[in-house]
């Protein structure tokens, strides 16, 4: 039969503390997981589905933009020239302000934008597409 | 914004585990060792994306566990040089601005990053743009959680495997990264929204 053996408090605080750490170490895990699927939920890409991405690649062809700026393109849906500039590298000797202007569109209408947001204001699209006519 | 990193790990999967798939159970050790945690040079491991290859399982003398060489992919967060993201302002200090993305807190923007002129405010703690129009100067406020786009401009890793016991356990972050708002359409969202 085996004597018991007393451990300092020292040594058996510490044996208690690498328990609990792997405990709270998978927790934490989950948690990054939520996290990142809260912010990703908040961003344009959850309205995408792998048919908007091709349909986008391929309309994006004629620009002959790098796979990054295509990237960004996708994942951030930018409604203005100024976040067009940001994303496309020397989008000024690149491309033309009707090119910009096209690129615009396209991101417009091939990728789905925000449900509730584009309820707000479907009146003001129609006159602006009537103005330009 | 993430990758996919491939990786090769012998995982152990210990005997009270015997009875699930191999498939699961390593899956649940290998998210257990890497969800949530920097490896360095490589990123913010997130989740497993997928198993590639299951080599043999072996059991070794001494331990009841089994041992499996796994050949997997993990999403990693790890954005490019250059990169635009989107993210919150967390707080301001002497340091800059420091934003988070929810998932991750370490991304700092220093004052020569900021749109200049810019100026910190003592009294509310926060960085402000002094934008000059015709009118005169405006004072653009940073909050403390508005929406704020930034481009990736540097990151920093940081080994920060235990040394000794006589150094100061500093809080240093493995993973910063260093951002910039210093260009048209950086900043706030609410400066460029029409």
């Amino acid at each position: 039969m085996r004597g018991v053996l007393f451990l300092p408090d020292g040594l058996q605080a510490r044996t208690l503390t690498e328990c609990t750490m792997e405990v709270r170490d998978a927790n934490a895990a989950m948690l990054s997981n939520f996290e990142t699927l809260k912010y990703l939920s908040k961003m344009p890409c959850s309205h995408q589905s792998p048919e908007n991405v091709k349909d986008f690649l391929t309309a994006m062809l004629p620009h002959k933009l790098t796979k990054a700026e295509k990237l960004q393109l996708l994942n951030h849906r930018p409604q203005t020239a100024v976040e067009i500039q940001l994303m496309v590298e020397e989008s000024e000797e690149r491309l033309s302000e009707d090119q910009i202007e096209e690129l615009i569109q396209k991101v417009t209408e091939i990728l789905p934008g925000d449900p509730q947001q584009e309820e707000g204001a479907p009146g003001d699209a129609e006159m602006d597409a009537n103005a330009d006519q | 914004m993430f990758v996919v990193v491939e990786m090769v790990d012998t995982v152990r999967i210990p005997p009270w585990n015997f009875h699930r798939q191999l498939n699961d159970a390593i899956a649940e050790e290998l998210n257990k060792k890497l969800a949530n945690k920097v490896v360095y040079n490589v990123g913010l491991c997130i989740c497993l994306y997928d198993i590639t290859k299951l080599e043999d399982s072996y059991i070794f003398p001494g331990d009841g566990a089994s041992h499996t060489k796994v050949h997997f992919r993990y999403v990693v967060f790890h954005p490019f040089l250059d990169e635009i993201l989107v993210g919150k302002i967390k707080y301001c200090s002497q340091e800059g601005v420091h934003v988070s993305l929810g998932f991750f807190d370490d991304i700092l923007i220093p004052p020569e990053s900021l749109q200049q002129p810019a100026k910190f405010d003592e009294a509310e703690q926060v960085w402000v743009w002094e934008y000059e129009t015709d009118e005169g100067a405006h004072d653009l406020y940073m909050d403390q959680g508005e929406e704020i786009r930034f481009r990736v401009v540097d990151e920093l890793f940081l080994d920060t495997s235990p040394t000794g016991p006589t150094t100061d356990p500093e809080k240093e972050s493995p993973y910063t990264l260093m951002a910039s708002i210093s260009e048209p359409g950086l900043g706030l969202l609410s400066w460029w929204s029409n």
